[in-house]
C-alpha cells in the first residue's frame, strides 16, 4: 500500500489564501473539534490544565514576517495541515503499509488500525504535517475530512473540510486540482498558487496564494489631481460651495426630477 | 490500490443537532450543538443564522472545552478564610439566597443606593436594569464604560448609531474599507467574512493600526499610526477633502445638519416655535423647519436679523477644518504618518467616493416626501473600536470619524457604512438618565442615556454626585454606559458616599477588567479602624474560578452559556444585521451536572423575595418563575417584549401579545428569529419613510423619527457654553477651562491626557494590548485547547526600540510606567509603529485560579498590562488627581498608557507575581483524551 | 533531530553487531564450539539488542510484525526483513558451529551479505529523508557501512584489517561531517522557499502558531551549539578511530583490544548522537530554528 498509486482520478486538496488568512486559528480548533470526535483516535492533550500544555493538532497557524529592503515589514498569517503530496515521501516511508494514498482522491491517510506510530512518516514529511499523538501511540494527520466529504449523514453542502466550512475570512479553499474548471485550480491559476518547498520534489496537491502586493498607495501620482484645490482666492471655499450648490439638484430648475 | 482500507466514508455524525446561540464571546453566533449520548460532541456554526452563516471561530468551536472545564464553579460559595485567601465552603441555594436577601432587604428599605449592582459582560442589560431599577438604587451599569462608552456615544450623538456592533459595512458594495484601532471587535466573525468577502471582489482595505496583526495584516495598505493621534489624521483627511471640494454637497443638505442655522451668539441651533432646528430654503430662499415637506435646505445660508448674522453648521466646519494646522504636512510628525501617505489616502478616498460612485435602481421616499427613484452609492466604508475610543480623546476622535464619513454622503448610502436595527435611534429617542431614590421603591426611570444638556446630569442638590461612579457629573458628562472601572475605587474611599454590597456579575474585577490590579485587590481587602472590610459586602455571580471569586463573600455560581436560558433582545444588544432585525436566544441544550443556576433566574428569585414590584403581581405573587418565564411574559410596552419573534399566536413580529409557546419557536427556528427589512427601505434609513414605517411596526419606534445627521453637536455646545459660564448649572472651577476645551460641538483633536501628567521624554513609548482572536479576555485561559494557542505572552517591540536596547530572543525586560513596574518576556515584531510596544490582552492569569496548576504558564509567563495603568493619572501638583479617562463621557482611557523599557536578567517569573489563591475547585486532569459516545 | 536514546543505542548496537555477523559469516577459518558460541552470543545480543532497542520508541511495539509488509517501498521495512533474514540465516550457521563444528561457508556468505544488507538498509533509513539534508546522502551509507564493518572486524579481532579499516572509517566520518555541514544549504531551502514568501523579502517567523512546544518541535527542533558539537566531534573521532588504532599499533595485549573496542565503541556512540543532534529537518524552518 505504501506504493504511491500512478496516477489519481481526482486530486482533492486546499487552496490557502495567504493575502485573505487574518490568522483567527478558526481552521486549528474545528479541524480538532471534528478529528477528536471522528476519524480514529481521539487528538489527545498533555499537561492539559498544567505547564507546557502540548496536544496533538492537525492544522497549526504560523505568523511571519515578510520585510523587503526599504519597506514597511509585512505580516503573513500561515495555517498548515498535510499537503496531501502527489509524491508523498510520508507514504513510501511506511513499513506497515498504515499510511497510504487513496487512489480515487489523492488523499493521504493512515489506517490507525495497522500503525506501529514509528514515527518515521512525520520524519520524511518536509512540512511537519505528522504528529504522533501521545496517548494512542498512533500517527496523525490531516485527512482532508475524508469521514465529512462524502458523508451521507451530512447535508451536501457541508461535505467539505470542517476547517473549509468554518473559516471566517473565506481564506480556505477545498477541490479537485485534477479538474482544471474547479474552484480551486481557477484560483489557483488566476492568483499564482504556489507549492511550498518545491525543491524536495514531494509535489504538493495544497496550493498557498499569494499575498497580494501591499503598500503601494503611495506609489502612485495618478492620483494627486484628486486634492487639487477647489478655489485658490480667499474665500475660496465659500464662493466654489455657492457655485457648486447652483448645481444642485436643489436648484429650482432641476428640482423634483 | 489493490489491498487499500476500506474505511467509513459516511460515519453517523451525532444523535441529534440542538441549536442555540455561542457566547464565547459577544458577537453570538448561532451554533449547531451535535449531542451524542445527551452529551456535547461537537460545535460548529449554524449556516442559517444571520450573524455568522456557519463560520465559527475557534473560540466558538472550542465551547466543548468551555462547557467540560475543571474550573466551573459547583455551588454556592459561602467566604470562610479572608477576602483574597480562596477559603469557602459550600452551601445551599436556599442558604446563598436567605444570606443575600438578609444583606440586600435592608438596603432596599433604608438606601437603595447602598447597593452597587453592576455586571460585566453579559449581554442582559436590559433585564439586569429592570431588576436594578425595580431595586430603586441608581448604581447600576454595565462594563460599557470601560470597554466603548466613546464609540457608542459618539457614534449616537452624532448619527443616531455607532460602530461598535450597532452597524456594518456595505460587505456587498464597498469598494474601500478603512479600519481603526481593531484587532477583533465584537463584530468579529462578519468583519472576516466581510473583509474575505471585499478582497475576493478586489477591493481594498485600509488599516490605521500601530501594530500590524490580524485584520491589519490582510489589509493592503497599513498606516502604523502613532497612538492616540488618529483625530488629528482623520481631520487632516477632511482638510484636504473639504479643500478639494470632495464632499458629498446634496448629502449634506439633505441629511446632516451642515445647512442648519447658529445662533451667532449662543451657539445653538435657531429653531422654530416646535423646537424644531432651521435652515434656508434653497427653493424660496425663506427660513423652513429642517424637516418640512418640500424644501431642499441651503448650507451655504446666511441669516440676518437684528444686526446679526447666523450661519450654518457649514460655515463653520469651513472655517474650522481648512486651517492650515490639518494640512498634512502640519500633522504627519505628531500622526507618525508621512504627509504624502495621508494624501495618497485622502485621494483614493476621493477617488472611490466620487469617481466610483454608482446607483441602485430602488424607488425610496424621503422623510421630506421627496420621491427618489435610485439610491445613489458611495463606496467608501469605516469602522472603528477599541484603538480609537480606549483614549481620552476617544469620544472626539470617533466623532471626528464620523463627520469624515459624513462629508463623503457614506453613511446608509450603498457602498457605505449601515445600521443595524434598532439603530439608526435619533438622541432624543434613548432615554434620559435618572437618579431619583425613594427608599423601598423603584427608581424613578431607567439608570443610563444620554444627556442633552447640564440640566440631565446625575448630580444631587449639592451638585454632588448621585451616583457612587460618578457617571454623568462634571468630570464626565455624557457617561451613557456609567463607569465600572471607579466603582470599587470610589466605594472604597466613600467617595461621593459608602456603600453596603456591591453586587457584582461576570467582571473579573480583580483582574483584566481594572486598571490598577495590585491597588483593587488591596481595595476589596481593605479593613477599616474597626476591622471591617471597607467595602462590607460582596456578591458575585461568575460560572468559573475566576480571579475575582476569591474577593466574594457570597457567591453564586452560574450555568454555562449550555446549560441556561438567555435572550439576545432587541431591546438591548441584538443580533441584527443591515438588512434585517434579528434575535435570539440560548436554551439549556444540556442540563447541568452541578450546583449552579442561570443568573438571571436567580435575579429573578431575589427579585420574588424582595417583592420588587416589576416582578410582583397585583395580588401579590410572583409574576416570574424563572428567567425563562420573564422571556416569555414580560412586557416593556403593551404588546413589546424581551423577544420581537413568533408573537401572538406565532405569527406576529415585533409587537404582538404574549406567547406561551414562543421559546419553543424560537427553539425550532434555530434559537433565532430574523425579520428582513423590506428592499426600498434597506438604505438611507434615518430619512427613508419605508424604514421609519416598518420600524413602528416592528415596535422599535413609537412614531416615524427621521432626524439629521449632528455633524455639530448641540449638546456639546450646551455644557461648553455651561463652562463659559451661561446657565444655573455650572460646573466646579477646576473643570470649567477643560470643559470648555474638549466639549466642542465640532470635531477637535487635543493629545491624550496622560501625555501631559507624565514627563514624555521619561515614558516615551506607548504600550497596548490586542485582543488575541483565538481567546476571550480570561476565560479562553482555562480551555484546554486554546491555552495551547495562547499560554502567554510576549511583549512585542518594534526593531527601533529591539536594537536600541540590544535585546534577543528569550530576554526579558522591566517595562515602568509612572504608576507602576511590570518584568516580562519580550519579542521582536517588525510590523509596529516604532514608537510602540503591545502584547495580548488579559493572557496573565493569577496561581491558583481557573482549575490550572501553579506552574502553568499562564502564571509564570503570562502577565497583564493592567498593573501599569492606574484609574487615576499621576498627580501633577495642581491638587488633583485627574481621572484616566476621557473628559467627556468617563471612558477609560486604557490606550493612553505611557511606559519605558529596560533590559534585565532573566526572573523566575513574571513580576509582580502575586500569592496564590486557593482554588475552590481543585486543579484539572493532566491528561485530555476526550471523545463522547464511544 | 532529537536525539532519541532509543535510536542511537539501535544504530550504534546492532551496526556492531551486524558487523561481526559480516566478519563471522565470510570467515573462512570460522571459529567452532565455545568459542563460535561466544562470538556469536556478543554478535546476537548487539544485533538483537539494538533492533529491540528500536522498538522502545514504537507506539505499538506488538503490531511490529506488520513492519514486514512493505519491503516493496519502505527502508524500514526492508530493514526489517533483512535483519530478521540475516539473524535467522546467521542462527542457522551459528548453530551448526557451536553445535556441530560444521562450517557451511554458502550459509555464512549468505548471512554476511545479509548482515551487510541490514546495515546498509538502516542506513537508508536515514539517507533517504530528504526532509534531513545532512543525512540525505549516499555517503550516509558509506558512514554506516564502514563503521559496521570496521566495529565487527575489531570484534572479531581481526587487527590487521581493523588497522587500516580505523583508518578509513575516521576518514569517512570526517568527510561526512564537513559535506553534511553545507547540505543543508546545497539543499536551497529557507523559510522563503517553505513559505513560499521568499520574492517578497526577507522572511522571519514572528510566533509559533502554538505558545508551548509541540511534538513537531520536540522530535525534529534540536539545537546544539558549534562549539559543543565541535568538541563532541573531536572527541568522538579520537575514541572511535584514533585510540584504538594506538592500541592495536600497540604490542598486542587483551586489555588494549578491549579497551579499543569499548573506545571504538563509544566513539560511535557520541558519532550517533550527533548524527542526530546535529541534523536539522526542513520543519525547522517553520519555526525559524533550524
Ligand atoms: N489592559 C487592558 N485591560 C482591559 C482591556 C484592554 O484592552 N486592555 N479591555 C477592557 C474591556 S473592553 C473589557 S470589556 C474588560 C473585560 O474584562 P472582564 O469584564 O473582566 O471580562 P472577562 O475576563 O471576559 O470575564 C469576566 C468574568 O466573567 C466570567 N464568566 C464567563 N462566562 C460566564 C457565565 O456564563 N456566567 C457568569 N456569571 N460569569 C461568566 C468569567 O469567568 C470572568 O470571571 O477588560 C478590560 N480590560
Ligand atoms: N477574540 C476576542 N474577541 C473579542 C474580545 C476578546 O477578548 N477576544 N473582547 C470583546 C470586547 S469586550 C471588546 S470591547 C471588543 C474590542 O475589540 P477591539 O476594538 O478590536 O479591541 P482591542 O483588541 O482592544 O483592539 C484595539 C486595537 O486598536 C489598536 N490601537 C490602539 N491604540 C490605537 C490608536 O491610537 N489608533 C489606532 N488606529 N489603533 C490603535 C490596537 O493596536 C488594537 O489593534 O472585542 C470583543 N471581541
Ligand atoms: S480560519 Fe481561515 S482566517 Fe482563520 S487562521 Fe484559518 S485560514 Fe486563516
Ligand atoms: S504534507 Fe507531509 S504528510 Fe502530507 S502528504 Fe506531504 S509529505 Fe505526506
Ligand atoms: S508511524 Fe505509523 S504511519 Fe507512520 S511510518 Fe510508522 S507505521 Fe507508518
Ligand atoms: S481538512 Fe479536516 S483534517 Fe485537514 S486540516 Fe482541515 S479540518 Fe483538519
Ligand atoms: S465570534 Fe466566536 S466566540 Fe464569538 S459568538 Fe461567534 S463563534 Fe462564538
Ligand atoms: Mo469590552
Amino acid at each position: 500500500m505504501t506504493q504511491l498509486p500512478q496516477s489519481t482520478e481526482r486530486k482533492l486538496g486546499l487552496v490557502i489564501d495567504l493575502d485573505t488568512c487574518v490568522g483567527c486559528h478558526a481552521c486549528v480548533i474545528s479541524c480538532k473539534g471534528w478529528n477528536t470526535e471522528n476519524y480514529g483516535a481521539p487528538l489527545s492533550d498533555q499537561n492539559a490544565y498544567g505547564a507546557d500544555p502540548s496536544g496533538t493538532f492537525l492544522n497549526r497557524v504560523h505568523t511571519y514576517e515578510v520585510q523587503a529592503e526599504g519597506a514597511a515589514a509585512q505580516t503573513v498569517h500561515f495555517p498548515k495541515s498535510c499537503l496531501h503530496c502527489d509524491d508523498a515521501p510520508c507514504v513510501t516511508v511506511c513499513p506497515t503499509g498504515a499510511s497510504y494514498k487513496r487512489q480515487e482522491d489523492g488523499i493521504v491517510l493512515v489506517n490507525e488500525d495497522a500503525c506501529i506510530g514509528c514515527g518515521l512518516c512525520a520524519w520524511a514529511c518536509p512540512y511537519g504535517a505528522r504528529e504522533l499523538d501521545k496517548a494512542e501511540g498512533v500517527m496523525k494527520k490531516c485527512t482532508l475530512c475524508v469521514d465529512r466529504i462524502y458523508n451521507e449523514n451530512l447535508p451536501e453542502e457541508d461535505r467539505e473540510p470542517a476547517c473549509v466550512r468554518t473559516c471566517p475570512a473565506g481564506a480556505r479553499h477545498f477541490g479537485d486540482f485534477a479538474d482544471p474548471d474547479s474552484n480551486v485550480s481557477r484560483l489557483t491559476a488566476k492568483r499564482g498558487g504556489m507549492d511550498l518547498m518545491p525543491e524536495l520534489g514531494t509535489k504538493p496537491t495544497n496550493k498557498y496564494l499569494p499575498p497580494r502586493p501591499k503598500d503601494q498607495l503611495e506609489q502612485t501620482d495618478m492620483l494627486a489631481p484628486l486634492l487639487d484645490i477647489v478655489a485658490e482666492d480667499t474665500n475660496g471655499f465659500l464662493g466654489w460651495l455657492d457655485q457648486q450648490l447652483s448645481r444642485l439638484p436643489g436648484d429650482n430648475k432641476q428640482r423634483g426630477k | 490500490m489493490a489491498n487499500q482500507p476500506q474505511i467509513d466514508l459516511s460515519p453517523k455524525v451525532s444523535d441529534e443537532i440542538r441549536k442555540t446561540t455561542c457566547y464565547m464571546c459577544a458577537c453570538r453566533c448561532g451554533i449547531n450543538v451535535h449531542m451524542k449520548d445527551g452529551k456535547v460532541a461537537y460545535i460548529e456554526g449554524n449556516r442559517d443564522h444571520p450573524v455568522n452563516k456557519g463560520i465559527l471561530c475557534a473560540k466558538g468551536s472550542a465551547g466543548i472545552m468551555q462547557v467540560n472545564a475543571p474550573s466551573r464553579l459547583r455551588s454556592p460559595l459561602k467566604r470562610v478564610g479572608p477576602r483574597g485567601s480562596g477559603e469557602f465552603e459550600e452551601i445551599s441555594w436556599d442558604e446563598a439566597l436567605e444570606l443575600a436577601i438578609s444583606w440586600l432587604k435592608p438596603i432596599r428599605d433604608n438606601n437603595p443606593e447602598k447597593l452597587a449592582f453592576f455586571t460585566g459582560r453579559d449581554q442582559s442589560q436590559s433585564f439586569t436594569g429592570f431588576w436594578a431599577q425595580n431595586f430603586g438604587t441608581p448604581n447600576f451599569a454595565a462594563h460599557g464604560g470601560f470597554c466603548s462608552v466613546n464609540m457608542a456615544a459618539g457614534g449616537i450623538y452624532t448619527m443616531g448609531g455607532a460602530f461598535w456592533e450597532f452597524g456594518q459595512p456595505d460587505w456587498d458594495h464597498t469598494k474601500l474599507f478603512l479600519l481603526f484601532g481593531v484587532a477583533e471587535d465584537h463584530d468579529s466573525n462578519p468583519i472576516k467574512a466581510g473583509i474575505g468577502k471585499i478582497k475576493g471582489r478586489g477591493a481594498k482595505v485600509i488599516g490605521v493600526n500601530p501594530v500590524r496583526s490580524g485584520y491589519n495584516a490582510v489589509a493592503d495598505e497599513w498606516v502604523g499610526i502613532t497612538p492616540g493621534t488618529d483625530g488629528l489624521f482623520v481631520l487632516s483627511l477632511v482638510h484636504l477633502l473639504m479643500r478639494a471640494g470632495k464632499i458629498d454637497l446634496d448629502y449634506l443638505a439633505r441629511y446632516t445638519n451642515a445647512p442648519v442655522l447658529i445662533d451667532a451668539e449662543t451657539g445653538l441651533f435657531l429653531r422654530d416655535d416646535n423646537d424644531k432646528p432651521l435652515v434656508v430654503d434653497r427653493n424660496s430662499g425663506q427660513l423652513a423647519a429642517f424637516d418640512q415637506q418640500g424644501i431642499y435646505p441651503d448650507i451655504g445660508a446666511t441669516y440676518e436679523v437684528e444686526g446679526k448674522t447666523h450661519r450654518t453648521v457649514m460655515h463653520q466646519m469651513a472655517d474650522r477644518y481648512l486651517d492650515d494646522k490639518y494640512a498634512p504636512e502640519n500633522v504627519a510628525d505628531t500622526c507618525g504618518i508621512k504627509a504624502e501617505k495621508i494624501r495618497a489616502i485622502a485621494a483614493e478616498i476621493a477617488r472611490v467616493a466620487f469617481d466610483e460612485s454608482f446607483e441602485l435602481d430602488r424607488e425610496w421616499t424621503d422623510f421630506r416626501g421627496e420621491k427618489h427613484t435610485k439610491m445613489k452609492g458611495r463606496p467608501v466604508s469605516f469602522h472603528a473600536m477599541r484603538g480609537i475610543s480606549a483614549h481620552s480623546n476617544g469620544f472626539q476622535t470617533c466623532r471626528a470619524l464620523h463627520v469624515l464619513q459624513i462629508i463623503l454622503g457614506t453613511v446608509e448610502a450603498p457602498g457605505g457604512f449601515r445600521f443595524k436595527p434598532p439603530y439608526p435611534k435619533p438622541l432624543e429617542a434613548h432615554p434620559k438618565p435618572h437618579g431619583n431614590v425613594t427608599p423601598c421603591a423603584p427608581l424613578d426611570g431607567p439608570h443610563l442615556g444620554f444627556v442633552h444638556g447640564p440640566e440631565d446630569l446625575m448630580l444631587k442638590e449639592d451638585g454632588s454626585p448621585i451616583r457612587i461612579d460618578k457617571a454623568f457629573t462634571w468630570e464626565n458628562p455624557m457617561s451613557s454606559h456609567g463607569l465600572m472601572h471607579m466603582v470599587i475605587s470610589n466605594a472604597h474611599a466613600g467617595d461621593p458616599y459608602k456603600i453596603d454590597t456591591l453586587f457584582m456579575y461576570m467582571a473579573n474585577m480583580s483582574w483584566n477588567s481594572s486598571m490598577n490590579t495590585g491597588g483593587v485587590m488591596e481595595m476589596l481587602t481593605d479593613k477599616d479602624e474597626n476591622g471591617e472590610y471597607v467595602i462590607p459586602r460582596i456578591i458575585y455571580s461568575d460560572a468559573y474560578s475566576s480571579e475575582m471569586v476569591a474577593y466574594a463573600d457570597l457567591i453564586l455560581p452560574d450555568a454555562t452559556y449550555l446549560e441556561r436560558h438567555d435572550c439576545i433582545s432587541l431591546l438591548d444588544r441584538p443580533i441584527s444585521e443591515a438588512d434585517a432585525a434579528a434575535d435570539a436566544i440560548r436554551w439549556p441544550v444540556i442540563e447541568p451536572d452541578r450546583d449552579v443556576r442561570g443568573f438571571q433566574s436567580v435575579l429573578v428569585d431575589l427579585a420574588n423575595r424582595l417583592d420588587l414590584p416589576g416582578f410582583t403581581n397585583e395580588d401579590g405573587s410572583a409574576k416570574y418563575k424563572n428567567y425563562a418565564d420573564y422571556i416569555v411574559n414580560h412586557e416593556r410596552k403593551p404588546g413589546i417584549g424581551p423577544l420581537a419573534g413568533f408573537r401572538g399566536d406565532g405569527s406576529d413580529t415585533g409587537r404582538g401579545d404574549v406567547n406561551p409557546d414562543q421559546l419553543d419557536k424560537y427553539i425550532e427556528n434555530g434559537g433565532f428569529f430574523v425579520e428582513h427589512i423590506p428592499t426600498e427601505a434597506s438604505y438611507y434609513k434615518p430619512w427613508n419613510m419605508a424604514y421609519q414605517d416598518w420600524a413602528v411596526g416592528m415596535g422599535i419606534y413609537d412614531a416615524p423619527e427621521p432626524y439629521l445627521f449632528q455633524l455639530y453637536s448641540e449638546p456639546l455646545r450646551k455644557f461648553q457654553r455651561a463652562a463659559e459660564g451661561h446657565g444655573d448649572r455650572q460646573p466646579p472651577e477646576h473643570l470649567r477651562a477643560r470643559l470648555k476645551h474638549v466639549m466642542d460641538p465640532l470635531p477637535i483633536w487635543y493629545a491624550p491626557i496622560e501625555d501631559s501628567h507624565v514627563d514624555t521624554d521619561e515614558f516615551p513609548i506607548h504600550a497596548l494590548t490586542q485582543r488575541p482572536m483565538a481567546m476571550y479576555h480570561s476565560w479562553g485561559g482555562q480551555n484546554a485547547w486554546l491555552r495551547q494557542l495562547h499560554g502567554h505572552n510576549p511583549l512585542y517591540l518594534p526593531t527601533k526600540l529591539w536594537e536600541q536596547h540590544g535585546f534577543a530572543e528569550g530576554d526579558w525586560a522591566a517595562v515602568t510606567s509612572a504608576h507602576g513596574s511590570i518584568t516580562v518576556p519580550v519579542a521582536l515584531q517588525a510590523a509596529l509603529n516604532e514608537n510602540t510596544v503591545w502584547t495580548w490582552n488579559a493572557i496573565g492569569k493569577r496561581k491558583g485560579t481557573w482549575a490550572l496548576s501553579e506552574d502553568a504558564p499562564e502564571a509564570t509567563k503570562g502577565f497583564l498590562l493592567n498593573h501599569l495603568i492606574h484609574e487615576l493619572l499621576p498627580a501633577k501638583g495642581d491638587g488633583l488627581r485627574w481621572a484616566n479617562s476621557d473628559p467627556i463621557t468617563g471612558q477609560a482611557a486604557w490606550f493612553d498608557l505611557r511606559v519605558n523599557i529596560e533590559k534585565v536578567n532573566a526572573p523566575i517569573e513574571t513580576q509582580p507575581a502575586f500569592d496564590p489563591i486557593k482554588s475552590p475547585v481543585g486543579t484539572g486532569p493532566t491528561n485530555l483524551k476526550w471523545k463522547v459516545g464511544q | 533531530m532529537h536525539p532519541a536514546p532509543s535510536v542511537i543505542i539501535f544504530t550504534t548496537l546492532s551496526g556492531l553487531g551486524f558487523g561481526l555477523l559480516l566478519w563471522l559469516g565470510m570467515a573462512s577459518e570460522a571459529p567452532t564450539g565455545w568459542e563460535a558460541f561466544a562470538f556469536f552470543a556478543v554478535a546476537f545480543a548487539l544485533s538483537v539488542g539494538g533492533l529491540a532497542a528500536s522498538t522502545f520508541h514504537l507506539g505499538h511495539p506488538e503490531r511490529a510484525w506488520r513492519a514486514f509488509s512493505q519491503w516493496k517501498t519502505s527502508w524500514l521495512s526492508r530493514e526489517g526483513i533483512c535483519a530478521v533474514a540475516a539473524l535467522i540465516v546467521m542462527g542457522l550457521y551459528a548453530a551448526a558451529l557451536i553445535f556441530f563444528g560444521r562450517h557451511y561457508a554458502i550459509l555464512g556468505w549468505l548471512g554476511a551479505w545479509l548482515s551487510l544488507g541490514t546495515i546498509f538498509t538502516t542506513s537508508m533509513i536515514y539517507g533517504q529523508l530528504a526532509s534531513v539534508p545532512r543525512w540525505n546522502t549516499s555517503l550516509t551509507s558509506v558512514l554506516y557501512l564502514t563503521l559496521g564493518i570496521t566495529g565487527g572486524a575489531l570484534l572479531f579481532g581481526k587487527v590487521g584489517i581493523a588497522l587500516p579499516l580505523l583508518l578509513l572509517a575516521g576518514a569517512v566520518q570526517i568527510i561526512w561531517w564537513l559535506t553534511g555541514d553545507k547540505a543543508f544549504a546545497a539543499r536551497g531551502s529557507d523559510l522563503g522557499t517553505a513559505t513560499g514568501l521568499g520574492e517578497g523579502g526577507k522572511v522571519r517567523s514572528m510566533a509559533h502558531p502554538h505558545s508551548s512546544p509541540n511534538y513537531l518541535m520536540r522530535e525534529f527542533i534540536y539545537v546544539v551549539g558549534r562549539k559543543h558539537s565541535q568538541k563532541l566531534r573531536a572527541i568522538s573521532f579520537i575514541l572511535m578511530a584514533v585510540l584504538p588504532a594506538v592500541l592495536l599499533l600497540l604490542p598486542f595485549s587483551h586489555l588494549f583490544a578491549i579497551v579499543a573496542v569499548l573506545s571504538h565503541v563509544a566513539g560511535v556512540a557520541v558519532s550517533r548522537w550527533l548524527f542526530f543532534a546535529e541534523a536539522e529537518h526542513v520543519v525547522g524552518l517553520y519555526y525559524g530554528m533550524r
